[in-house]
């Protein structure tokens, strides 16, 4: 199943650069790219049955919890392309996740929940409960997604960091895209995928 | 394993049978006559290689994978030597029909390493300027030279390149020689709980082993065979620590505790603790089947390799020349070589541009590890081995 954001990241993933898929989960999106656009490609995951799919599907992988760094594994700029694909929510320090990846790639392709979806911000702003939806799964007493976000508090982030955004683009979970959707990224998107880079 | 069977007739064959043993293997001789050039300076005439075989060779030639052995290993890696063999060879946890390395895919060789005590040339063999055997004066010997040796090995078999060689702990070593020696010569490389160097600590406990025997007033300055006896005390203490260091703290609580043999302390020094009885017995079994100074030579073997030194300690600079594809696993409790040991392997791999996988794998079994049967490991390591293509394109790409 191909997941919501991926139609849009292999749209700008130049062909034949070198990807680093950072909690690359069973390597799909890895799979699909070398697909699409014959990069070559690398993931990090820290899950054993996620590395082992990887594995079994022939694909590159490093087993590593993202949050004890990935500065010590690679090389500065040894990557055209970095994906974090709906991983950033889950981690303890997403901020120094996002210093650290435009240190060893050009570009970065950050992908998470947008956190200020209209149905996330009923959920909590009028029905008084945590979000608990498509794209938000899991109770609040069990969740992965400690970080969440939206697309405001991303864009004030990259702005802290230095990051400079070349790409926005937020779909749903139909991947429709729409006049709303584009007019209220912030209301309407449920899913936000940024291109960043390090500003010069 | 030791449930096993050993009534399985053909070697190899794919329908080897239920139990997924290569069944009886007979090990074979490979003779060689040309001088072999070693890295201390000295060479060896000519010598013998006592190898085995499991699975059978494609017509293309593209199956075959190495297998490199640990210190105490040899070229028993799988199956059964005969029927009353009550063990099958050290790693038929993972070779064999429908294990990880698929004897129904590949065609494995495994070899005694020069230096060692299972047939291959060594310090029992019969030095022919002297017509008695080599013992002490056998030259010391390098990974590299054994893979020197394992080159002349596979040209023997008649073979263009390995598909892939694998080794653990010692074996691994050599697969990363391998890489750098023969880039051309071997498509992929497996290299389990290794390091890409020994530590202070490594060569520590190595330089007490070597005490412990050359110590013994049985080794006569490893002329022991002349003298008809044998170190077996310094073997044996070798041995004894040797197991210390490949089992964890944990494995160790778990296997023995604080268990008593006789259920009560006797004040005194005879063996009274379970590990005691265990480590005795490692012992006294290993000085059975094992030759102190290939013992010796082994622990040398280790502590000299060291790939990066030649270029100013930059691992990468050494596997530059590499063209494998790397698969790099070790296990969270081994602290003989810890995980944080393959990960230099594996960072120097990445900025050396290899393709390498790392899988880090749970287990409380310290570094013998990578000899058991851990389902994630072997998962792992069967679902590479399944990747690995074995079509002539891909060969003729490499080669």
């Amino acid at each position: 199943m191909i997941r919501p954001d991926w139609h849009i990241v292999e749209q700008w993933i130049t062909p034949r650069s070198r990807v680093l898929d950072l909690g690359c989960g069973d390597g799909s999106l890895m799979a699909h790219l070398i697909d699409r656009r014959q990069v070559s490609a690398v993931g990090l995951e820290l899950d054993d049955d996620q590395v082992a799919a990887c594995i079994e599907a022939g694909l590159n992988v490093i087993q590593e919890d993202l949050d004890s760094g990935i500065s010590d594994w690679f090389a500065p700029m040894s990557f055209d392309f970095v994906i974090v694909s709906q991983t950033i929510q889950a981690m303890r320090h997403p901020e120094r996740l996002l210093a650290d990846m435009l240190s060893i790639a050009r570009e970065g392709i950050v992908t998470f929940p947008n956190m200020g979806y209209w149905r996330n911000r009923v959920q909590l702003g009028l029905l008084g409960h945590m979000p608990f939806n498509r794209a938000l799964p899991n109770p609040w007493y069990n969740t992965p997604n400690i970080h969440l976000c939206t697309l405001t508090d991303f864009e004030a982030l990259c702005d802290e960091l230095g990051l400079e955004i070349l790409d926005r683009a937020v779909v749903d979970s139909a991947r429709r895209e729409s006049a709303l959707l584009r007019t209220f990224p912030n209301w309407f998107g449920e899913h936000a995928i940024y291109r960043i880079k390090r500003r010069v | 394993m030791s449930d096993v069977a050993p009534k399985i007739a053909t070697p190899g064959a794919a329908d080897a049978g239920m139990n997924h043993s290569v069944g009886i293997v007979h090990p074979q001789t490979a003779i060689f006559t040309a001088p072999l050039a070693l890295d201390c300076g000295r060479s060896l005439p000519s010598y013998t290689l006592v190898y085995e075989t499991y699975g059978q060779l494609n017509a293309a030639g593209s199956n075959a994978v190495l297998i490199c052995h640990a210190l105490s290993g040899d070229h028993h890696a799988a199956g059964f030597n005969a029927e009353t063999e009550r063990k099958p060879g050290w790693w038929d946890s993972a070779i064999g029909p429908g294990k990880p390395i698929d004897t129904n895919r590949f065609f494995v060789v495994c070899l005694n390493n020069l230096g060692g005590c299972k047939g291959s040339t060594g310090p029992l063999s019969i030095d022919p300027a002297t017509n008695k055997p080599y013992g002490p004066d056998f030259p010391i010997v390098t990974v590299r030279d054994w893979v020197s040796a394992q080159h002349r090995l596979m040209q023997y078999l008649g073979l263009a390149r390995w598909v892939a060689v694998i080794g653990g702990s010692l074996g691994g070593m050599q697969v990363l020689q391998w890489s750098i020696s023969y880039p051309d010569a071997i498509a992929h490389a497996v290299v389990i709980a290794a390091a890409p160097k020994l530590s202070a600590q490594n060569i520590a406990f190595n330089e007490v082993a070597r005490q412990a025997i050359i110590t013994d007033p049985e080794f006569h300055g490893g002329r022991y065979a002349e003298e008809g006896t044998l170190p077996r005390r310094g073997l044996m203490l070798a041995r004894m620590l040797g197991h210390i260091t490949y089992l964890s703290d944990d494995a160790m609580r778990a296997k023995f505790g604080r268990e008593l043999r006789a259920g009560q302390v006797n004040y005194g020094f005879d063996v009274e603790f379970q590990v005691e009885s265990y480590l005795r017995y490692q012992g006294t079994s290993f000085v059975d089947r094992f030759d102190a100074n290939t013992y010796l030579l082994m622990t040398k073997a280790l502590d000299y390799f060291d790939p990066a030194h030649e270029y100013g300690d930059d691992l990468s600079a050494a596997l530059a020349p590499a063209q494998a594809d790397f698969l790099v696993i070790s296990f969270t409790s081994d602290w003989r070589f810890a995980p944080m040991r393959s990960r230099e392997i594996v960072r120097a791999l990445l900025a050396a541009g290899r393709r390498v996988s790392y899988a880090e794998i749970e287990s409380n079994h310290g570094h013998d590890a990578f000899l058991m049967n851990i389902p994630y490991y072997h998962r792992v390591l069967a679902g590479y081995m399944a990747n690995i293509d074995l079509t002539l394109e891909q060969s003729a790409g490499v080669l």
